[in-house]
């Protein structure tokens, strides 16, 4: 390969792109924009306290249980409790304004102690949800199961309605079901606890025991001495990869562009393998996304203290990248024929490539067979990688696989868009 | 200098060029006429190794033009129909960048730009960027850009497009030098009066076949034989070539 012509070919592409500096501000600026506002949502684990999911409490029951409830409902840090009226409830579900209500209705916490200690059929708790919040419903309904076990536990061992609804259960055992042996524990069960019960209320001391037998302890797992997350190092990698392929698309374009104003003619027309007109592109493409993630992820270490716990590992995975994207955007201007047409393509292509790769929105939420899927896209394996060599902290060697894949995508990229290149300059 | 032997070019059923052969030798400009379709273009782009032909041979200083990195294409200079140019770089640069492509380089690719421009009148504008020029301009600089290298072929396809009469006379005062310098020209046109003002010998083509290769003095003798005493050449074409209205 020709190395002088490769040279000025690549000079050529790097000159145009810094001719309009307009466009190179903008290149620069629109990732770092976009990556800083992911970054201050995703930030939300931090110091910033996360934003409470808003539920509302309908009590229509007023019991022991039911307050209990509530109460533990409004101590919980992920959760802004209300308790409007029944219909207040419904009309702020239906506008969208919260995303669950949950109705206790009237005679629950004497049903619900009743099924507790076998008496009876479960009691019913109503939730009223926003279709389209199925994430904020599936928060508030684990949330919930935990409380109202913490709450039905203490009101049927320590409440003030327990000891009529344990002396009706006491009165029943004779004549249920109940195998004989069983009955017996389960009567100096029920009299234990009304013992304890009436203990609390002469004595006033709140029984020690039954409570919630654990609390939760959270240790964020890094390989760095990280304090907490950084939200903006993998905001930053997801939108600097996502705006790589919107530059590979420019780059697809503008050869597409150069063929209709006739100049592959006369770059053909002279003495150079086909292989050196699409290696220089690769080569300028691979530089001016490099130059873009490399900005970007500059701009997030200074103003956003976000982490590169590995230089070394961090450099080999964005070169590999910008080599992948660039090598995308010759596949895409082999494939394609018209710039415009092209364009509207692949920004369908990269935006999808960029949604599986779990830039958008978190992989976890899609179905099991499209979380499989997720594994063979680029975008993938360059936003794991810059994770792991950024906030993850993980050494040199974890930037090799994802670096070994992404050169060999560009590889058979490459490859393809040399084979399917229209090389006829009629 | 350059030979043409027997070539031919298909896209699916369509023959664009069937069994075309000409010459063009040093010190020579060869007029290459045709209708729209007669496959003037693809015979010079597969001269010019853009299309690769199904049949036939091209040969340059008696060498058969092999593959893309073929040292003899340093020997042709191509000036495309379209303005082959890179608007946002300047008149230098561009020509910086094509004589890069030929293994140009320092002083002497240097010296080349400055002769081409000044050869062209547009040594003053070295240092403006391509889109502030005017047509004419960008014609006399695509000119410039095909004969950078010094190639002993130039391959013309119809570079006066939309100039104004200034810079075609311009252009034309540019073939003349190249000619008197030695270069073999290969010039395709629609307009009779460039061809009987500049060429040597006049190819006529259409349907992808050559209808007739002669001098301009064989070819007026031949227009009045065909067509009667005093009949131009553009009578001959049409009388050749046909009347109906081509795409």
């Amino acid at each position: 390969m020709a190395l002088a012509p490769l040279a000025a070919l690549v000079r050529k592409d790097l000159q145009i792109f810094f001719t309009d500096r307009r466009a190179v501000v903008l290149t620069l600026a629109i990732p770092i924009a976009i990556a800083s506002f992911f970054g201050l949502l995703f930030q939300g684990q931090g110091d910033q306290e996360a934003a409470r999911v808003a539920v509302a409490m309908v009590d229509q029951d007023g019991s022991g249980l039911s307050k209990r409830l509530i109460a533990a409902t409004a101590s919980d840090k992920a959760l802004a409790v209300t308790q409007p009226s029944l219909a207040d409830a419904r009309a702020a579900v239906l506008a969208g304004r919260i995303g669950v209500a949950v109705v206790i209705p009237a005679g629950f916490g004497d049903t619900a102690i009743r099924a507790f200690i076998g008496q009876g059929r479960n009691a019913d708790l109503e939730l009223l949800t926003d279709p389209s919040k199925g994430a904020e419903v599936s928060m508030v309904r684990g949330l919930l199961t935990g409380h109202m076990m913490g709450a039905v536990t203490q009101e049927a061992f320590t409440g003030a309605s327990s000891r009529r609804l344990l002396d009706e259960g006491l009165r029943s055992l004779d004549t249920s079901d109940v195998p004989a042996d069983q009955r017996e524990l389960l009567r100096r069960v029920f009299e234990s606890v009304q013992a304890l019960s009436r203990n609390q209320e002469t004595t006033g001391t709140p029984a020690r025991a039954l409570t919630m037998p654990f609390e939760v302890r959270e240790t964020q797992v890094t390989g760095l001495p990280l304090r907490q997350y950084n939200g903006y190092a993998h905001s930053f990698a997801g939108m600097g990869i996502q705006f790589a392929l919107f530059a590979a698309i420019d780059l697809a374009a503008g050869i597409l562009l150069e063929r209709e104003r006739g100049l592959w003619k006369r770059l053909r027309s002279a003495p150079l393998s086909r292989s050196t007109l699409l290696v220089a592109r690769a080569i300028s493409g691979t530089c001016i996304t490099l130059l873009t993630l490399l900005v970007s992820f500059a701009f997030a270490r200074v103003v956003f203290q976000a982490p590169i716990g590995n230089v070394g590992g961090f450099l080999l995975v964005t070169i590999a990248s910008s080599i992948m994207a660039a090598t995308f955007g010759l596949l895409v201007a082999a494939l394609g024929h018209t710039p415009a047409a092209t364009r509207r393509v692949a920004m369908f292509v990269v935006l999808v490539m960029v949604m599986l790769g779990g830039a958008w929105v978190p992989s976890f939420l899609f179905p099991a067979w499209l979380q499989q899927l997720t594994w063979l896209v680029p975008v993938r394996w360059a936003v794991d990688g810059l994770d792991a060599m950024t906030w993850r902290g993980l050494g040199f060697a974890d930037a090799l696989v994802p670096t070994g894949l992404l050169l060999a995508f560009s590889a058979v990229c490459g490859a393809l868009a040399v084979w399917r290149f229209r090389w006829e300059e009629a | 200098m350059l030979a043409v032997r027997d070539l031919r070019k298909s896209y699916g059923r369509v023959v664009a060029v069937d069994g075309a052969s000409f010459s063009v030798e040093s010190g020579q400009l060869i007029g290459l006429l045709g209708p729209n379709g007669a496959g003037k273009s693809t015979t010079v782009a597969m001269i010019a190794g853009l299309v690769t032909p199904d049949a036939g041979t091209v040969t340059i200083a008696g060498n058969p033009l092999r593959g893309d990195t073929d040292p003899h294409k340093r020997l042709i200079g191509l000036v495309p129909q379209d303005l082959a140019l890179y608007e946002e770089l300047t008149a230098a640069a561009n020509l910086r960048l094509f004589g890069s492509l030929y293994d140009l380089r320092g002083r002497p690719l240097e010296d080349a730009i400055g002769s081409a421009l000044l050869l062209v009148g547009l040594a003053e504008r070295a240092g403006d960027r391509v889109k502030t020029f005017s047509g004419g301009m960008k014609r006399r600089l695509n000119l410039a850009a095909g004969m950078l290298h010094d190639p002993q072929i130039l391959l013309l396809d119809e570079p006066t497009v939309g100039v104004d009469p200034q810079s075609r006379n311009a252009i034309f005062d540019n073939l003349e030098y190249l000619k008197g310098r030695g270069k073999a020209l290969l010039y395709t046109t629609h307009y009779m009066e460039e061809a009987e003002r500049l060429a040597d010998r006049i190819v006529v083509m259409d349907h992808g076949r050559v209808l007739a290769d002669d001098t301009l003095a064989g070819l007026r003798e031949r227009a009045g034989r065909d067509a009667g005493p005093g009949a131009s050449l553009e009578s001959l074409f049409l009388a050749m070539t046909g009347r109906t209205l081509r795409d």
